[in-house]
């Protein structure tokens, strides 16, 4: 069963056919995927697989050298800065200013955006609560655990109310707490935005996703729904579909199996 | 407007934050005081002038004014938060000239502090202000169009170290283009209508007129278009990245 589409009203994000190659690498190769609002795509593959890659041409960050992505109906390689108002983006290892406070650099992200006075305030304030950031809002970020500069990260992509959010790991390096604590906040937000998470760890896919991808050399090789906690993934392979239940507590030997040459077991 | 101003904010903020900003002010403003007192022989000469204080300032800037335009976007592509930068909406023209502006307008700070030796040859003579003045418009311009080259050469590079060299090497060239360190090269390769066009390149040539007083409308066109040319090479170069 192929993954229902969504109406075309609720596609937040949608991916038609991209590449990107650097010199002869296709670091990602093809990939067509749209998402709606209220879903919660969880981007699964190996290192290198290309996840990354391309949540940073979601972003804008890189050009695609053939394809095409609109964000909230604005297409973003045409109109960039239309695109970029509608995602909040959490990039890969959380990069902020370090000689900031997280205050100065919630407060610059706010200004950027455009959002003035009463409304700074009440924004910053709860993207703090949201990420728990009060206790640490005036230190320097550099002098920040790794947990709460992943945090500051989160607070910034949160800070205005996006439509779509794009995380790359937003639980790496969390401690088991902090983990559970982004991944209701997560949960939370689901209902009114198109969100993508990458991950490592296949048991968020069922703690937060209501949908997860494969993505495996550039390629998307498998898309379900997540239906109580198993994965229902449509497999494509040598332009072949199958049916593949990833149950609970299984995805681990699924992905193995998509992903390297080994049989699942 | 609202993204340039906030993003020149944020460098300001961002210099004094750490000792960069202090450290680079105390030394500039050393520098230039001991290469005025001791290697001009500002006392010596017993003219109430600042031609020995203003003369110095091409070849100081060579390594001051790099120290702080190596960071400008070496830094931002270290750190990884270049990519936070870029996908704020932010249009690429209001990245680099907020960039640029922070680090001129600091620069501007430094060149400001040395206001004690303009009072002091007031204090000994009767200088001819408006020259002076006038030449700190020069030095000021001369010093942008120094920060809009490291700019475009940090643009390049996520070392600082390779920024800070690149550009004292380029920007060296721009000083020296009108004297026989160059022209003596060029002159045995290229026809002489060549060799002039270098020639007038010479960040020397258009200084020293301005310090003789006469703020003339080329030397500022000259300055200004060679800013704006390194910074749209900066917006080029950083536009490039995306294509990977």
């Amino acid at each position: 069963m192929p993954h229902p589409v969504p109406p075309l009203q609720f596609r937040m994000i949608e991916i038609e056919g991209i590449s990107k190659h650097f010199g002869p690498f296709r670091a990602v190769d093809g990939i067509s995927l749209s998402v709606a609002r209220g879903e919660v795509l969880g981007f699964l593959g190996p290192n290198g697989a290309g996840k990354s890659t391309t949540m940073k041409m979601i972003t804008g960050f890189l050009a695609p050298s053939a394809g095409r992505i609109s964000v909230c109906g604005f297409d973003v390689a045409q109109q960039p800065l239309e695109a970029q108002k509608r995602i909040g983006y959490l990039p890969e290892g959380a990069p902020a200013y370090h000689d900031m406070t997280p205050a100065q650099f919630l407060s610059f992200i706010a200004e950027v955006r455009g959002i003035d006075g009463e409304a700074r305030e009440r924004q910053i304030a709860n993207a703090v609560k949201r990420t728990e950031l009060a206790s640490v809002l005036e230190q320097p970020i550099e002098t920040l655990s790794k947990g709460f500069k992943r945090r500051v990260g989160l607070a910034q992509a949160i800070l205005h109310d996006p439509p779509v959010l794009i995380m790359d790991e937003p639980t790496d390096g969390l401690d088991p707490n902090q983990k559970h604590t982004v991944r209701q906040l997560i949960r939370e937000m689901a209902s009114a935005k198109a969100i993508i998470v990458s991950t490592h760890i296949l048991e968020e896919v069922e703690a937060m996703c209501t949908r997860a991808v494969i993505i495996d050399k550039g390629h998307l090789v498998a898309d379900g729904p997540v239906v109580g906690r198993d994965v229902q993934f449509t497999v494509t392979r040598g332009g072949t579909q199958e049916a593949i239940t990833a149950e609970a507590g299984r995805l681990d030997a699924v992905f193995r199996s998509l992903t390297t040459d080994e049989a699942a077991s | 407007m609202r993204e340039t101003m906030a993003i020149a904010k944020r460098e300001l903020l961002g210099y004094f934050a750490t000792p960069l900003a202090y450290v680079f002010i105390v030394i500039f403003l050393f520098t230039m005081g001991v290469f005025t007192f001791y290697i001009g022989n500002f006392y010596q000469n017993e003219r109430a002038e600042l031609t020995a204080f203003f003369g110095f300032h091409p070849w100081l800037y060579l390594f001051l004014i790099p120290a702080i335009s190596m960071r400008l976007w070496a830094e931002e592509r270290k750190a990884g938060t270049l990519e936070l930068l870029l996908t704020l909406p932010i249009p690429l023209y209001a990245a680099v000239l907020g960039k640029f502006l922070a680090a001129w307008a600091f620069a501007g700070l430094a060149l400001i502090l040395t206001f004690p030796i303009w009072i002091t040859v007031n204090y000994l003579g009767d200088p001819d202000n408006g020259v002076i003045f006038a030449s700190y418009i020069g030095s000021f311009l001369m010093a942008g169009a120094f920060l809009a080259i490291g700019s475009c050469v940090s643009a390049m590079t996520s070392s600082q170290v390779i920024a800070f060299v690149v550009s004292v090497v380029v920007c060296f060239l721009f000083t020296v283009a009108g004297t026989p360190i160059v022209i003596d090269v060029v002159s045995t390769i290229f026809p002489l209508a060549i060799v002039n066009a270098i020639s007038s390149f010479s960040f020397l040539t258009h200084f020293a007129s301005i310090t003789a007083g006469v703020i003339d409308l080329r030397d500022l066109i000259y300055f200004l278009s060679l800013i704006a040319l390194f910074l749209f090479a900066t917006a080029v170069l950083i536009d490039l990245r995306k294509a990977g």
